[in-house]
């Protein structure tokens, strides 16, 4: 705590041992209870943390797609209204990197995660933990990721390999030397 | 050049507009003034909320064309701005689902993960916590585009995703120790109710330096656009970072590695590596009048103004150039110079009718040299979408006629 708020706690009253664990400086609030936030409690991490229960499989995925995403996405992953899905491997360096999840997305637990927050575009969060599943396998087969006959699950998502998983680095700015770093009064 | 922006340069640079005289109410130049119509009778009484003057029609745009009805970003007038504050209604604003109609009633703030004591705050919980009102810059990273420069463009085309307010709420660490954060703690997830229900991971460090959870700018409560009833403020950082209609905090021990930081937001360099968690905005600074669009009225005096800003910390001088980048000249900054605050520069010049190359260059507390185009694409590329913060500028033409040049 800072110092600053363990003082406004102090003087307060609030803050003392009895209250440590149980309430804040401010008491603010009422306790986050896992099964009252689970609506919401709906991020999957690149070890697997997060991913609900539920399995998909490729199959079911193309399915899903051609209802749900083709129309935007191309029926495919080619792009069409909305980004490509796949496709631009080895484009990274090009004059016109196209970035999918194939080539440049660097964890398959972020496709994912995506899909169960805001796709699709038009009924967000609609869809059921097992659909998630296969229509983010469906799109990781679409980049040659997966066989056609691979199912996904909590376990096996975080274990896809992504080709542009080592692509990102840290920010290394300030990046660009100074030039003229202190003005020249003008000539008179 | 849009017509509004053109009538409300005129009217800055002292000029009439040509018809505006059709009403009766003002006098051609030179001939004796009249008593006018408003002088003779009573005036009307002050609307509720107040708007601008009829005539004065200041608008935001979208950049671009949306691909989709839900994710547009619209942007600022800069060109017809005076000072450093933007109004409220002119805001740049960024969305990738729409605008919700968030009910504040039934809006909560959920702050769990690595803490001592998750919660579900309301906005009434958060009103009563210790506030705090602070001036800072909030500027897209995706301000001022890498390619695809036009001669046309207006400095709201070129650098309309900046804007800058006072914003009142809750410091983010004054809720972290509220809720206690565990050892191990290291980044928090961010996220939104919204549509794409938007999420970043923010470093803890950065959550400590400064950040608001707010619920007002310049002084009132949010506009929807803006993340009513709750958003993150991180100042000095790119804006899609703070997070709009925020309903939830998750502290964690590493990255969430969400869409927004890898997908987007991640600066792709020429040897094929990407840059992710580039997250301050450095130093940059844009030359607002004259800019594209306008017109200068003659030859004499003109005053050169600008903004700069940086997210290190405080501007300490801008140079300014008429003649391409050959002579510099450090421009006057307009006080109070606040840390992660747009800064006004002022310079005056006298046109002598010829063409002219207007530039300018920021300098930070840091040292940093707000860098030239040339030098920023040696290093990057132009292919990293983002962080673009190059010198930029505006030639003359002997009309007067005002053009974006490289």
């Amino acid at each position: 705590m800072r110092p600053e708020l363990l003082l406004t706690a102090l003087a307060i009253g609030l803050g003392g041992p009895a209250h440590a664990q149980s309430q804040g400086p401010f008491g603010v609030g009422r306790p986050a209870a896992p099964e009252t936030i689970a609506a919401w409690d709906i991020e999957a991490r690149p070890d697997g943390r997060g991913l609900p229960p539920g399995s998909g499989s490729v199959r079911e995925g193309a399915v899903l797609f051609a209802a749900r995403c083709a129309s935007c996405h191309g029926d495919r992953g080619q792009g069409a209204a909305a980004e490509a899905l796949a496709g631009g491997t080895g484009s990274l360096t090009d004059a016109k990197p196209l970035r999918t999840v194939g080539s440049y997305w660097p964890y398959a637990t972020t496709l994912f995660d995506y899909v169960r927050r805001a796709m699709p575009f038009d009924a967000p969060q609609s869809l059921a933990p097992d659909e998630v599943y296969a229509v983010s396998a469906y799109v990781l087969h679409l980049n040659g990721l997966l066989p056609g006959d691979a199912r996904l699950d909590a376990v096996a998502l975080p274990k896809v390999a992504m080709p542009n998983r080592d692509g990102f680095t840290a920010d290394p700015r300030p990046d660009v030397a100074a030039e003229g770093a202190a003005a020249r009064p003008p000539a008179r | 050049m849009r017509s509004e922006n053109r009538r409300a340069f005129l009217r800055l640079a002292g000029g009439t507009l040509a018809g505006a005289g059709a009403t009766g109410a003002l006098a051609r130049d030179g001939a004796p003034l009249d008593v006018p119509a408003w002088t003779r009778e009573q005036g009307v009484n002050a609307p509720g909320y107040g708007r601008p003057a009829p005539g004065e029609t200041l608008a935001r745009y979208p950049r671009l064309p949306p691909a989709f009805p839900g994710a547009t970003s619209t942007v600022t007038p800069l060109q017809g701005l005076h000072g450093i504050l933007t109004p409220n209604g002119l805001h740049f604003e960024r969305h990738h689902a729409g605008i919700p109609a968030v009910d504040p009633d039934r809006h909560r703030l959920v702050v769990h993960g690595l803490v001592e004591r998750p919660l579900v705050l309301t906005m009434d919980d958060l009103l009563r916590l210790p506030a705090v009102s602070r001036l800072h810059f909030l500027e897209c990273s995706g301000n001022t585009p890498w390619v695809g420069a036009k001669a046309g463009w207006t400095v709201q085309d070129s650098h309309g995703l900046i804007s800058c307010a006072e914003w009142t709420g809750v410091e983010l660490a004054t809720l972290l120790a509220e809720v206690g954060v565990k050892p191990g703690a290291a980044w928090i997830l961010a996220e939104g109710a919204d549509a794409c229900a938007m999420s970043r991971s923010i470093p803890l460090d950065a959550a400590l330096d400064g950040a608001i959870l707010a619920y007002a700018q310049n002084g009132e409560r949010l506009r929807p656009e803006q993340g009513y009833p709750l958003r993150l403020f991180l100042p000095g950082l790119e804006g899609n970072l703070s997070i709009k209609w925020l309903r939830r905090l998750k502290v964690g021990d590493r990255p969430f590695q969400t869409r927004e930081e890898t997908s987007k937001y991640t600066d792709l360099m020429p040897d094929g590596t990407a840059r992710q968690f580039t997250f301050v905005m450095e130093a940059k600074s844009v030359i607002t009048s004259p800019s594209g669009g306008q017109a200068l009225r003659g030859p004499g005096f003109h005053e050169i103004r600008g903004l700069a800003w940086t997210g290190r910390g405080r501007i300490v001088g801008v140079d300014v150039s008429t003649d391409g980048g050959a002579r510099w000249e450090p421009a006057r900054l307009e006080g109070p110079v606040l840390p992660r605050c747009l800064t006004r520069f002022r310079l005056p010049w006298r046109w002598e009718g010829g063409p002219a190359k207007l530039l300018s260059r920021a300098r930070d507390e840091t040292g940093y040299v707000q860098p030239s185009r040339e030098a920023l694409v040696a290093v990057r590329g132009t292919r990293s979408y983002y962080h673009n913060n190059a010198v930029f500028g505006w030639s003359v033409a002997a009309d007067g006629a005002v053009r974006h040049a490289a």
